[in-house]
């Protein structure tokens, strides 16, 4: 196709690889030469070259950036609709125009696309619909008629086994989210002039920044119709219009049908909550969110000591884990802790492992621990074998200890769960647990800093805090040495 | 400012620290955390946080979004690491600087959410197709996780590459003690490549096509001479090296649990060092043959010996092919984590 001084295109496309080309690629008679023009000249009448992403699909229409002057993102196969998605959240300001195909939209890249139209990205999508793979060989696409020849259905397209032609307007037309949506054609001058306006409107939606637009566009394209450029328009004209009707399916703009954002005004469970704003990283976390701690300071003086908790999930294993975890931190160690984590969570045990140091740590496994915890007898069999020459095991005096620890591992039993339950507190097993770790001097951590972690672990419920601190030093005086 | 938090959520601080204004992810285990922490921070400082409908869109959203010449970022694990490959290679191929966090889990195929080192070869010899590489970064703590997320943008800028920060499960799910950078890095501007919808940058054109075979290969040869250049940014750790008689190999957490297997050793009277890259791509092989000269050498790894396999390559081509060939390896597979007895043990085998 010849262009002479074309609204919005190029004058000489040497993109191409030929410095003075000023022809396009397109086969004589193809829709999407057509729809090149319109677009390049909407573009330019609008005046938004300089604020327009072309986002250029795999296809015949991938060397659209040979001819529109504007910014362009030559995007994958099939991804156009994700990467407009990126181009549109990183420049709102921009009108950025995803261009595709309908192997590349209605195949490979249809969830991409549809998906996007469902979060109501802002950008329009320009939809080429001719009834098959271009570029690859006229190949069967999901837009193929009903008895249509192709080179992958060379007996004409056969809905018991290659189903029916997608209705991509009707589909979308489903969503709530889009602004536009509508089906026009190039296949005589009528219907270009209808084309024209259409996408006139989805470039004017963009540049009010109005939400996601869909236009299919029904085109010729000769080659794999194997036929004259009159022929394919009226194959276009008349087959395709029948199974894709024309028209606006949906205009916002013209009150056809509303997006309004609606969360269930009468919902009382259901609301979209206003986001804090920070006007920085620094401002964000300096704000105070539990984590925070004194700086670690390396003090080769303070051994490693390498801890397990193991029980039932529900029991606070892991929030106990923490606590000493927390203590270690305000004493300025070396911390590490981590759970047992995935599915090991959901089933019946949990267990958490905590290292503190006063050097960098290494490995993060605890092999063997100097202290293990056991709220349950699983979790006794499984690790107390591992617990270190000279260690510690504590166990919840309802486990029965049917193998001795050991050699050289002192074992102590605690009724930390019956002493919870005496005290009306049965959640609070762990904090007994706490209190032994306490009285046995078992963490080479300072009283206080697990008194303050303790209390530092119920800081989201406040009311808790002092019936703890309580606790534990009750549990402390009952636990007998 | 100090924080203890997960590896996971220190990665979205760091990320957050450098100027990442767009995060593209899809949940999966055990890196999931990354999209809770950014989720609820990016929106916080203003930012983008866009949950996609699959790995693959979030791959080619941030094609879109650093073609629009902003910073972003996704996390991943296996199974969907190995989606975003073709994506990896598009990026690569445009030259747009993104940053993709693999947070290893056991494969192959569905496998399980414990920690393995099995994405290896895809993240650090470029899984996808064609002749492109990433920029590799492997943390080894939740600080290393904020403080190297920070280079990961850093590098993918500065050489126009993707980067992947990879790590493993276990990491993900670590907490420690992190202290924040002081404050936000500056942004890039890449308003002289990108197509940013603005007048000046009208004539940019994104893309990784190239049609003339001559141009495509000179394309290729402008990538591999910017690969060797990247060499410069290599990095690496030494410890207890001036002395040893053995040399422990590994990345990531494996490096963690030679460093503990170092102590161990010397507990016991063998003389052993530690090397640990930092960057795996580029390899820090110069720092590799200055320590590994003349000692017996042991990879710790959790895979079946593709980051071995690295070693013995990086010390051949180096010209040391007598310690490329006796390098050994212990390692463990499916979620196990090499124990440190073990790593002991076989270290002293191979003095007997
Ligand atoms: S193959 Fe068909 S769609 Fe492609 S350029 Fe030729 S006529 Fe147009």
């Amino acid at each position: 196709m010849k262009v002479i001084e074309q609204k919005g295109m190029y004058t000489e496309f040497p993109r191409c690889g030929k410095p003075h080309a000023r022809t396009t690629h397109y086969c004589p008679g193809c829709g999407h030469g057509i729809v090149n023009k319109l677009i390049a000249e909407c573009c330019a009448e609008l005046g938004l070259q300089d604020r327009t992403i072309f986002v250029d699909p795999v296809g015949c229409g991938v060397f659209t950036y040979y001819y529109w002057d504007a910014a362009h993102i030559s995007a994958a196969h099939g991804r156009a609709s994700a990467a407009a998605t990126g181009a549109c959240r990183a420049r709102p300001d921009a009108v950025t125009i995803a261009y595709q195909g309908d192997g590349d939209l209605g195949a490979i890249g249809f969830n991409n696309a549809f998906q996007a139209a469902s979060r109501g990205e802002k950008f329009g999508c320009i939809f080429i619909n001719n009834s098959l793979y271009g570029m690859t060989g006229g190949q069967m696409a999901p837009t193929t008629l009903e008895g249509e020849k192709t080179t992958t259905t060379p007996f004409g397209r056969d809905p018991s086994l290659t189903g029916h032609p997608l209705h991509v307007c009707e589909v979308f037309n489903e969503l709530q989210a889009p602004v536009y949506i509508a089906r026009v054609s190039v296949a005589d001058t009528k219907r270009i002039m209808e084309c024209k306006r259409a996408i006139r409107r989805v470039f004017e939606l963009q540049a009010s920044g109005a939400g996601y637009a869909l236009l299919e566009i029904l085109a010729p394209c000769p080659t794999n119709f194997g036929m004259g450029a009159i022929d394919a328009a009226s194959f276009c004209m008349n087959e395709m219009e029948r199974e894709f009707p024309l028209g606006v399916f949906r205009d916002v703009g013209k009150g056809v049908m509303g997006a309004e954002k609606t969360v269930h005004p009468d919902s009382k469970v259901l609301a979209v909550k206003e986001v804090p704003r920070y006007p920085t990283c620094e401002a964000l976390f300096a704000t105070p969110d539990g984590t925070e701690a004194p700086p670690v300071e390396d003090d080769p003086g303070v051994p490693e000591m390498r801890f397990k908790f193991a029980g039932y999930g529900g029991q606070g294993i892991l929030s106990l884990g923490i606590c000493v975890a927390e203590a270690a931190r305000l004493e300025k160690r070396h911390t590490l802790w981590f759970p047992s984590y995935g599915p090991e969570q959901r089933g019946g045990s949990a267990s958490c492992s905590v290292v503190v140091s006063g050097t960098k740590i290494g490995s993060p496994t605890v092999e063997h621990p100097d202290v293990l915890v056991c709220m349950n007898q699983p979790s006794y069999e499984r690790f107390a074998k591992d617990v270190k020459n000279g260690g510690l095991i504590i166990v919840d005096s309802s486990v029965p200890v049917c193998v001795d620890p050991p050699e050289g591992v002192e074992l102590k039993r605690v009724p930390a769960i019956k002493m919870a339950e005496d005290f009306g507190v049965p959640k609070a097993a762990n904090t007994m647990m706490l209190a032994a770790l306490r009285k046995f001097k078992a963490t080479g951590l300072k009283d206080e800093s697990l008194e303050t972690a303790l209390c530092a672990s119920f800081k989201k419920k406040p009311q808790l805090i002092e019936k703890n601190r309580t606790l534990l030093r009750e549990a402390e005086e009952r636990i007998s040495l | 400012m100090t924080k203890f938090v997960k590896g996971n959520e220190a990665v979205v601080m760091g990320a957050l620290y450098a100027g990442c204004e767009l995060y593209f992810g899809y949940p999966i285990t055990p890196a999931s955390e990354i999209a809770h922490g950014a989720a609820k921070w990016f929106p916080m400082l203003g930012r983008v946080f866009v949950q996609a409908e699959c790995e693959t869109a979030s791959i080619n959203m941030m094609f879109g979004a650093a073609g629009a010449g902003k910073l972003c970022m996704t996390a991943t694990s296996g199974p969907g690491f190995s989606l975003m490959q073709e994506g990896l290679s598009y990026l690569a191929g445009a030259e747009l600087p993104a940053i993709v966090v693999d947070v290893m889990r056991a494969g192959p195929g569905l496998g399980n959410v414990y920690p393995e080192q099995g994405d290896y070869t895809p993240a650090v010899k470029g899984g996808g197709h064609g002749n492109y590489q990433a920029f590799v970064l492997a943390p080894a703590s939740a600080q290393e996780m904020c403080d190297y997320t920070v280079k990961a943008f850093q590098m993918a800028a500065k050489w126009r590459t993707p980067a992947i920060v990879l790590v493993d499960g276990l990491q993900g799910q670590m907490m420690e003690s992190v202290s924040l950078p002081e404050k936000e890095c500056p942004r890039p501007d890449f308003s002289a490549w990108a197509a940013q919808g603005e007048p000046k940058t009208r004539e940019n054109l994104v893309k990784s096509i190239y049609l003339d075979a001559a141009q495509q290969e000179e394309f290729n040869i402008h990538l591999q001479e910017k690969y060797v250049r990247m060499k410069e940014d290599a990095e690496a750790e030494t410890y207890l090296c001036e002395d040893a008689d053995i040399l422990l190999c590994g990345y990531g957490i494996s490096s963690r649990i030679a460093r503990t297997t170092a102590e161990e050793l010397r507990k016991e009277g063998v003389k052993a060092g530690v090397f640990r890259p930092i960057t795996l791509n580029p390899f820090p092989a110069n720092e590799l043959a200055k320590v590994a000269k003349g000692r017996k050498i042991m990879s710790i790894e959790l895979d079946a010996g593709q980051f071995a396999d690295d070693v013995r390559l990086n010390l051949a081509k180096a010209g040391l092919g007598g310690e490329a060939a006796s390098v050994k390896m212990i390692h463990r597979m499916g979620g196990q984590v090499v124990s440190v007895d073990d790593a002991v043990k076989a270290a002293k085998e191979m003095f007997e």
